[in-house]
């Protein structure tokens, strides 16, 4: 009689847990547990590229705050950051690192086109997501041929149509005399810059490169005003901007002055360089300016403050990497937490590539992260803004980048 | 014929920084009779020194003397206490040394003043000089400083007692010590005037470039280049290759097609090597004569 | 009365420590190493095998170096660029013409021999310092080149090359980072053999000769012209074999991977290891992969103050690097048994 009853009771058991949901059923790939998230990231904190190692450290801060805030559905991330010195084999290593000797879930973030080429095979083959890879680079978003690499921000040639697109607007009788880092990045804004001219193309009268090993582009300047444009596209990264805005100032040239948005930022760039040099450039955008006093108010722009101030105070406020790098933590944060339980490598790409209109709290009204299994560009929307001496005004529509979309 | 004149204008502005590199480069390397790779690094530290002062409100010429003086203490204790324990080692571990210290400047350059750029500002104001818009009040203003100092060089190593025993300690140390030269403290004045003609330097380019860790590394390059390709005996010719790698980097740069643009400084240094091929110890060098 | 004295008497006595003559030691170490190295891709996890495998391929690059700067006295800055050169061979032979790994290396070998000795024919008049210069001067050009639009077309420009790391052959149970520890190691060890020959050989008193006593070792009828040229071109051979290598380890390049700063750290190598010392090269070898990590792990913002700090300490401790070390502690030991 016993016997039955005990028989009784344990089946009733048994099939009491054999009916739970699915969801109480945890799948961890390596990198998770229930305590735990690893999540790996690369980036160049010692050598020519060093100046965007403040992102990887603003990341780690958020994923501090994330911790002392309960982690993500109870669980605590771990954020390890390797140092590439900008150099692929060293990336090639510091990924292999993370995936075999940290198994990290994913590896979040890395920057750099060629450090992200050296290993984009490698975490395809490993089936380990690549995620919000940080370069502009065109090619990231291909998830027919590399389903685990996703890129974030709007794209380099989509940046380069916009600017080609408003110059046939506004200045279709112009000629162009464009400035553009030798590297990948310069020469994908300017495909998309040429992309964009079509068969206008023949607009662009001279074209200098820069090494980012040449001290000064100011030579580049001279002869790209000798050639008699009126407007000049500026591809540079925020050191070379600087000088070039500063010199084109010198040399008493006043052409239409189109900077990328790499290198918008008013701290890094606009103060060195000159406000008074600087008044009437266009650029573009997708991040809110941190510096404009005018959003002091924005409660986003409160959001990052409070978070700069508390967890990062050593990091330049000015500094728009470290907005980047803020927004980028977020939304994988956003990402991680809709795994729920199931957080392998394939559930996030799935997450991650299914988000719908998210909103970032320093993107600018209007724009938002989208993406979908045949779209892997997370941020394609853009708005063109204008320097007025003292901050960036928007202005114009947002408009989508024509690549991917 | 106006393209051409522009960028020899345009290169005689970028060949005063690496003229001014190259002068440095040179001092050291008649002090010490080495290639320091940290010279650079050591020009760039000191120049966020004087950033830093004059954030805390020194005026500039104040923040300017102060850390020539600086500079000058520290290159005298690095010589002293980081490098005596080498004295004996062989060159090569020289070297080894000067690129340790590379890295540990330019980290902590990095880690104290972060890589955001900052402005430094150029005492001569800025503006086009004598109303040429290609050459500014700024670069006028360091071709002269540059020459200037090239002067009290010549002047220094010529005609006073202590540049004459500096030049004795670095060529033959034995018989300086046995004419009674303190040979150690030589190098360590040779160190220290070294840092502070890079000092110099880097507070003159810092104004053009934007003062950032990073940006001395390839000047230092050009200013090898220069100081080379003039003679590293000569600092005369030192301040010449540097104003020449600016011209001839320029024009290469405008005159090749193609290729110029792309491989502007590869360009410039076969040109170099070039003119070591014939003349196997600078423009302006002497050659050495080993006694067999 | 005793026989004739013969010569054997009159020879000194050989080098002992603990009664076991210094030869023997050395063989027992290298033995020993060699089943060390025999016994890695079995024991150790993937990525610490690749790890090692870049290793010993850095220490045969430094080796290069080290004939050309160690051996005959010429100061390279620029053994990156052979470096590249036998990277992009391979890489450009495997992608674009689909030729099998094992190809590669000798075409590297080849091509690097040829380049290394056509640039130290006009560099035959440089010294020291200048010579310094013009080899920095490749160092720069070089990634410069292959980036430009000229060879675009072939190099992969700013872009690279991806290659696909092979897998071991006739279907051994070995997967791809175990094999290519392998057939590193043996490539090595056939390097190292050849190198060691080569400096015992009459040419490696030659080279030797030249770079202590230049005007004595012509006045002995070396040629010196053309024996500083071979061994531009030999140095560069094995750099240039170390790179190819190095491209398939790595299954890619590109420019960016071969700058100046790698052409610092190989010397860098060079010298921690000890000039002049073939053994010596494995531990710089190791020392360039392993410390910039270790640097790392102490701080994230300061790794490169911290690395430098290393470095000085090393020199401090090992002016004349691992292999001057080596000599004095052998030599201590020696001591000990008189």
């Amino acid at each position: 009689m016993r016997n039955a009853m005990r028989a009784l009771i344990a089946s009733v058991a048994i099939s009491i847990v054999a009916a739970s949901p699915a969801a109480a059923q945890k799948k961890y790939d390596p990198g998770a547990s229930d305590t735990e998230i690893r999540i790996g990231n690369i980036m160049p904190y010692s050598g020519p590229a060093s100046a965007y190692g403040t992102i990887g450290k603003a990341q780690a801060a958020y994923f501090r705050m994330i911790n002392e805030q309960g982690g993500i559905n109870g669980r605590k991330i771990t954020f390890i950051s390797y140092d590439d010195a900008y150099s692929p084999p060293k990336t090639v290593e510091q990924a292999r690192k993370l995936v075999e000797g940290d198994e990290v879930l994913l590896i979040f973030s890395s920057l750099g086109t060629a450090s992200n080429s050296a290993i984009h095979k490698y975490m395809n083959a490993k089936k380990v997501p690549q995620l919000f890879v940080a370069t502009g680079a065109t090619k990231w978003g291909d998830p027919k041929n590399f389903p685990w690499t996703m890129g974030f921000q709007p794209n380099y040639q989509s940046e380069g149509r916009i600017y080609a697109k408003f110059i046939l607007e506004h200045r279709a009788a112009g000629k162009i005399a464009v400035l553009f880092q030798n590297d990948d990045y310069g020469k994908d804004v300017l495909k998309g810059l040429k992309d964009g001219l079509g068969a206008r193309t023949s607009m662009i009268i001279a074209e200098m490169p820069y090494e980012t090993a040449d001290p000064t582009v100011d030579s580049q300047i001279v002869r790209l005003k000798a050639s008699g444009a009126d407007i000049f596209v500026n591809i540079s990264t925020p050191k070379f901007a600087a000088q070039a805005i500063k010199k084109v100032a010198e040399l008493g040239w006043k052409p239409l002055h189109i900077l990328n948005n790499v290198s918008g930022s008013i701290g890094s760039v606009l103060r060195p360089a000159g406000f008074e040099n600087s008044k009437g450039i266009l650029s573009t955008a997708y991040f809110k300016d941190q510096t404009d006093p005018a959003l002091a108010n924005d409660p986003g722009v409160k959001e990052w403050t409070a978070f700069m101030d508390k967890y990062y105070p050593e990091g330049d406020k000015t500094n728009s990497s470290n907005v980047s790098a803020y927004t980028t933590a977020r939304l994988l944060v956003q990402v991680l937490k809709q795994c729920g339980d199931n957080l392998t490598r394939e559930n996030v790409m799935r997450q991650a590539a299914s988000l719908k209109k998210v909103d970032l709290g320093m993107l600018l009204p209007g724009i938002t992260v989208s993406t979908s299994p045949t779209d892997f560009f997370p941020l394609e929307e853009l708005q063109m803004r204008r320097f007025n001496g003292e901050g960036w005004e928007n202005f114009g529509p947002i408009i989508s980048g024509e690549i991917g979309s | 014929m106006e393209l051409f004149l522009h960028q020899i204008l345009a290169g005689l502005a970028t060949g005063g920084i690496y003229a001014c590199m190259a002068l440095a480069v040179v001092m050291i390397y008649q002090a010490i009779d080495h290639l320091n790779f940290a010279q650079g690094e050591m020009a760039m530290f000191s120049t966020f020194i004087s950033w830093q002062l004059i954030q805390w409100g020194t005026p500039f010429w104040l923040a300017f003397g102060l850390t020539i003086i600086i500079s000058f203490a520290a290159g005298l204790v690095i010589e002293r206490v980081v490098l005596k324990p080498i004295h004996d080692a062989p060159v090569l571990s020289h070297v080894v040394a000067f690129i340790a210290l590379l890295a540990i400047l330019n980290s902590g350059a990095g880690f104290i003043w972060d890589y955001t750029i900052k402005n430094f500002p150029s005492p001569f104001g800025s503006g086009p000089f004598l109303g040429l818009s290609l050459l500014s009040k700024h670069d006028a203003g360091m071709i002269f400083v540059t020459l200037l100092m090239l002067v009290l060089l010549y002047l220094f190593f010529r005609h006073t007692r202590i540049g004459l025993a500096m030049r004795a300690a670095a060529a033959n140390p034995e018989s300086a010590r046995l004419a009674g030269i303190r040979v150690g403290w030589m190098n360590g004045l040779g160190w220290g005037m070294a840092a502070a003609v890079g000092s110099v330097a880097g507070m003159l380019i810092a104004p053009v470039v934007f003062l950032e860790p990073n940006m001395m590394l390839s000047i230092l390059l050009y200013g090898f280049a220069g100081a080379v390709v003039g003679g590293l005996t000569s600092p005369g010719g030192a301040v010449f290759g540097g104003f020449s790698v600016g011209i001839i980097e320029n024009l290469a740069g405008t005159y090749i097609p193609v290729v110029g643009r792309e491989m502007k400084l590869s360009i410039a240094l076969c040109i170099i090597v070039a003119v070591l091929c014939v003349k196997p110890s600078g423009l302006f060098g002497r050659p050495v004569v080993t006694r067999v | 009365m005793h026989g004739p004295v013969t010569e054997k008497h009159l020879a000194p006595p050989e080098a002992q420590i603990g009664g076991i003559a210094l030869s023997h030691w050395r063989l027992m170490v290298l033995v020993v190493g060699l089943a060390v190295a025999a016994a890695v891709p079995f024991v150790l996890k993937n990525f610490f095998i690749f790890q090692i495998t870049l290793a010993i391929i850095y220490a045969i690059a430094i080796l290069g170096l080290n004939l050309l700067t160690g051996f005959n006295g010429q100061f390279s800055l620029g053994h990156s660029a052979f470096y590249a050169i036998g990277a992009y061979t391979a890489a450009i032979m495997m992608d674009g013409f689909d030729i099998s790994y094992v190809w590669t290396l000798p075409a590297a070998a080849l091509v690097c021999f040829v380049f290394g000795f056509l640039f130290g024919l006009p560099a035959l008049r440089l010294e020291g310092i200048y010579l310094a210069l013009a080899t920095f001067a490749l160092a720069i050009a070089i990634p410069q080149f292959l980036k430009s639009t000229l060879v675009e077309h072939w190099t992969g420009g700013v872009q690279g090359i991806t290659i696909i790391k092979p897998d071991a052959p006739f279907g051994l149970p070995l997967n791809s980072d175990q094999w290519l520890y392998l057939f590193t190691g043996v490539v090595a060890i056939l390097m190292y053999w050849c190198a060691t020959n080569l400096i015992k050989s009459r040419t490696g008193r030659a080279l030797i000769a030249i770079r202590d006593h230049p005007v004595a070792a012509s006045a002995m009828g070396i040629n010196v012209a053309l024996y500083k040229s071979l061994t531009f071109g030999v140095s560069a051979l094995y750099t240039g074999v170390a790179g190819a290598l190095g491209a398939i380890a790595i299954s890619f390049v590109a420019p960016d991977s071969f700058t100046f700063q790698l052409a610092i750290a190989l010397f860098v190598g060079l010298v921690v290891g000890g000039v002049a010392s073939i053994p010596g090269t494995i531990v710089g070898g190791f020392f360039v992969l392993f410390v910039p990590n270790i640097a790392e792990s102490f701080s994230k913002g300061l790794a490169g103050a911290v690395y430098g700090i290393i470095l000085l300490l090393v020199i401090y401790l090992m002016p004349t690097g691992a292999a001057g070390l080596g000599r004095w502690v052998t030599g201590r030991l020696m001591k000990q048994d008189r």
